[in-house]
């Protein structure tokens, strides 16, 4: 990022603990703009931001461009299903046709990993990572970060478990990555066909017991569980899946009186976590949603050479 | 043409000796080792054209095993031209192309035609390997007899492995009335689908479907439990994993008639190469851990590995500069090959015979081509090579019409200087083939 001598946001991989701080500082200060009656400011007046998609999204993809327009820069999305990728064209020849155009950001959805890093060696613009592949999803972990230290008062020494299927989740890395650069314990759960070889060295800890991580967890973050990967054996079926790594109001009762919950989204309700759980007070899913506009907005201004506000 | 190399150190790998000699050419033979003072009139009075090898080491012509040229089908990454042209200025003087061209080769028309281009371009002789089955579906058997007739040296389906273990038994089977080893490709697809790296600490952190050691491991040893039961001739292509190299190693213990070969990358390069999604390492099998870079470079060295092939995979940038999930397996290799392998003998892993052998008299005897050491009346097929120039690899300077190498600015040390084919040095200036 331009504030620490960065172009990109393409991973919470390459981000350290002060740069963490500096967005979280930023986001907490900016969020407060979404709450007035005019919600918006000049700061990015005149920037441009493209928003491509490479693959659905709802959430993520309204608060970036909720975002970058609370700040007054020009959005422009973009659907890999719109475009011409539909005509055969290569995602290297797309960006370079929209880095032409001069955009200042290209932030960038798509469902293989390493996309972002492919297109960053590409274009002079900005690229932030709104989720690539199997790999990382940082503006999900900042705002998971955001959320936690907003509801604990901090992030050193929080116990985190992060439930369900770790391999195939952008989610889980970034937030290994991210609250592990924070000084938070993470612990992973899930079966074991859902845990990527080597967890560990991510440097969480690993368990396949539910309760093991509910009992004495600061936070317990559920992950979807994509109903497709039945097709590919890593569980058997929603209902086995629900019985022993569903997230319940019984499990619940083991956990910290203090607990909270929090969930990317979309949800499964009834699979990976009971609508009781999902809906209870205990939940904050929707103040994730709520402060990911505000880390995003820190995240285009600080890009964009903006100054720790 | 009558000429004679002077000065040479020739290397013998089977029989480990070195001698300096001054060979006599002619007739595609080398017909004399000449005296001191015979080669020394001979320049003087200017009878002959006298070559100079001073400081040079002369070896037989090396031969890489396992080659894709692309022609028919894919004459943008490479041509039989091109290709062979890059396996001279790499040192080799024989190459055993694979069949999965478009068409794939599983006739004789696709063999005879490949062998036309080879003859044509001259740059190095071409062994076509031809495929196990019809189109490589893994179907039914290919017809192995009218393709051996027509200059099929190998059976393999290459990249697609013979996924039915009854036809790979009948392959097995079936080829040993031609005398012609089956080269398998040894990958469990199951197991493998969707990855495209190897299954470990990199490939959880870079978020990439991993391809386990185990998917070879268990084709292994299928294949070799299915050489055993048909005493079919085996031999394993790219070799990437130390579990393999042992099962390897036992299976030839048993006398179970198993060759197998392995690539530069495999004892070269780890999984970390693949960092920041670099599609030059992405090749299949892929790069594995230090420990199996370790065990390749000990089954070279004892001789579990007999060759080293650089599995040349020529790929033009619409398959590489893409998304790395989406980029095409594969590495060139032939410009390279020689100096990683002389890398092995700087390092002290490997002697510079051990080294020899596995790029050159082993591979031919895998093939069953006529070639041995240097003696008088053998075949003037040789390689010079100056073993202790150093240099950064370019790969712009590449004869290969493909630039997907990882090997770009590392610096080696030996390289060849020159190739002898048929006893004609071989002329890397020439721009078309003669028709």
């Amino acid at each position: 990022m331009t504030f620490l001598g960065k172009d990109h946001l393409l991973g919470m991989a390459e981000a350290s603990r002060e740069e963490i701080e500096i967005i979280l500082r930023t986001a907490e200060s900016l969020k407060e703009i979404s709450s007035r009656d005019i919600k918006k400011v000049p700061t990015l007046r005149g920037k441009t931001v493209i928003h491509f998609f490479c693959e659905p999204s709802t959430r993520t993809r309204m608060s970036f461009e909720i975002a970058a327009k609370r700040l007054s820069a020009d959005t422009i999305n973009l659907s890999a299903s719109t475009s011409s990728l539909t005509k055969g064209e290569t995602l290297i020849d797309t960006v370079r046709n929209l880095q032409a155009m001069n955009p200042d950001v290209l932030v960038l959805r798509h469902p293989m990993s390493g996309a972002p890093h492919f297109v960053a060696r590409n274009v002079q613009a900005s690229v932030v990572n709104a989720g690539d592949g199997r790999h990382e999803h940082p503006t999900q972990a900042l705002l998971d970060m955001m959320t936690v230290s907003e509801k604990k008062g901090r992030l050193d020494g929080l116990k985190i478990s992060i439930v369900g299927d770790i391999a195939n989740s952008r989610v889980a890395r970034s937030n290994i990555l991210g609250f592990t650069a924070m000084g938070s314990q993470v612990t992973l759960a899930g079966p074991p066909t859902m845990m990527p070889i080597y967890a560990e060295r991510l440097g969480a800890k690993v368990t396949h017991d539910l309760d093991e991580a509910v009992e004495d967890a600061d936070v317990i973050m559920v992950l979807r569980i994509q109903l497709e990967r039945q097709a590919e054996s890593l569980f058997p079926s929603t209902r086995e899946y629900a019985r022993h790594f569903g997230l319940n109001t019984k499990r619940l009762k083991k956990a910290k009186k203090d607990v909270i919950i929090m969930h990317p989204g979309p949800i499964n309700r009834g699979v990976e976590i009971a609508p009781e759980v999902a809906d209870g007070p205990y939940s904050v899913i929707l103040d994730q949603v709520t402060n990911g506009v505000a880390v995003r907005m820190a995240v285009l201004y600080l890009l964009l050479g903006g100054k720790e506000a | 043409m009558k000429w004679v190399l002077k000065g040479g150190t020739l290397v013998h790998p089977e029989s480990q000796r070195m001698e300096r000699a001054d060979l006599l050419i002619s007739d595609g033979q080398v017909e004399a080792f000449l005296s001191l003072e015979e080669s020394t009139t001979i320049e003087r009075e200017g009878l002959l054209r006298v070559v100079s090898a001073e400081n040079r080491i002369v070896t037989p012509g090396l031969v890489d095993m396992h080659v894709h040229l692309r022609e028919p089908g894919e004459e943008y990454k490479e041509t039989i031209f091109s290709g062979t042209k890059a396996a001279a200025a790499g040192g080799f003087t024989a190459v055993a192309c694979m069949p999965n061209t478009l068409p794939v080769n599983d006739t004789r028309s696709v063999s005879e035609f490949i062998l036309k281009q080879a003859k044509a371009a001259g740059f190095a002789r071409v062994y076509p390997v031809a495929s196990i089955s019809k189109g490589s579906l893994g179907e039914e058997l290919a017809e192995f007899g009218e393709l051996a007739e027509s200059g099929a040296a190998a059976f393999s389906d290459d990249g697609k492995p013979v996924c039915n273990a009854l036809l790979m038994r009948r392959a097995l089977e079936y080829s040993r009335t031609f005398g012609k080893p089956i080269i398998s490709h040894p990958e469990e697809l199951q197991i493998s689908r969707g990855g495209c790296m190897h299954e470990g600490e990199v490939s959880t952190r870079l978020g990439l479907k991993g391809i386990p050691s185990e998917a070879e491991e268990i084709m292994v040893h299928r294949d070799i439990a299915l050489a055993r039961l048909t005493e079919g001739r085996l031999h394993l292509a790219h070799v990437s994993t130390a579990g393999s190299v042992e099962l390897i190693r036992r299976a030839k213990e048993e006398g179970i008639q198993v060759t197998a070969e392995t690539a530069p990358h495999y004892f070269s390069l780890t999984h970390e190469a693949v960092e920041g999604y670099d599609t030059r390492a992405k090749m299949n099998p892929p790069l594995r851990t230090a420990r199996d870079v370790q065990a390749v470079r000990d089954g070279l060295r004892e001789g579990v590995l007999d060759a080293v092939a650089s599995d040349h995979a020529p790929h033009s940038s619409l398959e590489k500069d893409v998304e790395f999930e989406r980029a095409a397996n594969g590495i060139i290799g032939l410009e390279t090959a020689l100096g990683l392998t002389l890398s092995l003998v700087d390092q002290g892993v490997l002697t510079l015979f051990q080294a020899i052998r596995s790029l050159s008299t082993n591979p031919a005897r895998i093939l069953g081509i006529q070639q041995g050491e240097i003696r008088p009346g053998c075949k003037a097929d040789l390689t010079i090579i100056d073993p202790d120039v150093t240099y950064v690899v370019d790969s712009s300077s590449f004869y290969s019409l493909s630039r997907n190498t990882p090997f770009d600015g590392m610096r080696l040390k030996g390289r060849a200087v020159m190739t002898v084919l048929d006893g004609v040095p071989v002329d890397l200036s020439r721009e078309s083939a003669d028709f």
